[in-house]
């Protein structure tokens, strides 16, 4: 399986509507699946309307702490990497909307005194579009404020017997974008040429310098702002894979809901035309 | 009776500094004998969660008395249950000497 994950940086620069158009292309004659990871503002469900087949609660456990067996050692405090722990006299605080779920606590108490008890941060929801391929989103209930435990939970059910995964990425380069990308096996990284998207394009390749992925851009919006994007690109390992002009006849399609792929059907092929390179390009660094 | 004062800087001229679980100093000034230190804030760069972090640091200080521009409410969890008093102070208050005159006048708010 290929996980091809499709990240940006700036936000609103066109990631849902490549994924789902790369989605749409490949459908037909692939099997794919199509995760949409921004579990802070899903939309790719609303370009591929599916139909919702199950609905899951996302989850993390937070400690509970047995004080007949706490001995006060505060070693559950020290070990805590997001302070969702305070220890006051006697008794041990638990901040539950700072605790990311991870254990150490329990696993470090020398008493044996937490236990783990889970907390609904918001929704899985299985969906199939274009006759049965999957689409798997997550929904962070509001005011929930950390999406990387319920991005995992969501990568945790992605199916292992399709061909291709598509990975749509929140916006953005910090903990949930890195926890999307995380064992992809190649980005897109779609950005505009602008000052803000190259600056955080900038930021995306930083994480992709680190994580070594392989990447490929899209230019969303060509034609708009100046040259700055393609200078830059100039000395990067990563090639421009398509060129989407800046047309008010797309921007006014999207917002009504309606696939690139339905506004101007020629992207169809264009798209598949890049599955080929990436695949191929996939093939040569390895 | 020991104060702890968010402060932007080492001395009882600098500036206090508004924010709580961020401050990079903290003043701890003990009223009894009037003698003070400056002490680096362990909180002010972590990822999440400053503000318990500071509250614990404060706690395991011994603090009598949090004095900051305001407290966020999980740094409030923490310094009430372990009945550490909070005030704020203003921008009428320019340094940490003038923040602690107010403290002994009995003119900061209390939270």
């Amino acid at each position: 399986m290929i996980k091809i994950a499709v990240a940006s940086g700036k936000g609103g620069t066109g990631k849902t509507m490549v994924a789902t158009s790369l989605a749409e292309a490949l459908a037909p004659d692939h099997k794919i699946q199509l995760l949409d990871c921004d579990v802070e503002a899903p939309n790719a469900y609303l370009f591929l309307t599916p139909t919702i087949v199950d609905i899951k609660p996302a989850v993390i456990h937070i400690p509970v702490i047995d004080y007949d067996q706490c001995i006060l050692c505060s070693q559950c405090v020290e070990i805590c990497e997001f302070n969702a722990l305070a220890m006051v006299g006697e008794k041990i605080e638990v901040f539950e909307q700072l605790c990311h779920g991870c254990g150490s606590c329990s696993i470090h108490c020398p008493a044996q005194a937490i236990s783990e008890t889970p907390r609904k941060i918001g929704d899985i929801k299985f969906g199939s579009f274009n006759d049965d391929r999957p689409i798997i989103f997550g929904e962070l209930t509001a005011s929930e404020p950390m999406a990387t435990p319920i991005i995992r939970q969501l990568k945790a059910t992605m199916r292992s017997d399709v061909e291709v995964t598509i990975l749509d990425s929140p916006p953005g380069s910090s903990c949930p974008v890195v926890t999307t990308l995380h064992d992809a096996d190649y980005v897109i990284l779609v950005t505009e040429p602008t000052p803000f998207g190259l600056h955080d394009l900038r930021q995306m390749v930083g994480v992709l310098e680190e994580t070594n992925t392989p990447a490929g851009v899209i230019i969303n919006r060509d034609g708009i702002g100046d040259k700055t994007m393609e200078t830059y690109l100039e000395n990067k390992p990563y090639p421009i894979l398509m060129r989407i002009p800046y047309q008010e006849k797309i921007a006014r399609g999207l917002a009504s809901g309606i696939l690139l792929l339905d506004i101007i059907p020629n992207y169809r092929s264009a798209f598949l035309d890049m599955f080929l390179a990436i695949t191929a390009d996939l093939v040569r660094i390895k | 009776m020991i104060l702890f004062i968010s402060s932007s800087g080492k001395s009882l001229e600098s500036p206090p500094n508004p924010r709580f679980g961020r401050t990079e100093f903290f003043i701890k000034y003990d009223l009894e004998d009037d003698t003070w230190n400056a002490l680096e804030n362990p909180a002010a760069a972590q990822s999440g969660g400053a503000g318990v972090a500071a509250s614990q640091y404060l706690v395991d200080q011994n603090a009598n008395v949090a004095i900051s521009g305001r407290f966020g409410p999980n740094a409030y969890r923490v310094l009430d249950s372990a009945k550490i008093d909070m005030l704020t102070f203003d921008k009428s208050h320019n340094t940490i000497k003038d923040v602690i005159d107010a403290f002994k006048d009995n003119s900061l708010e209390k939270v």
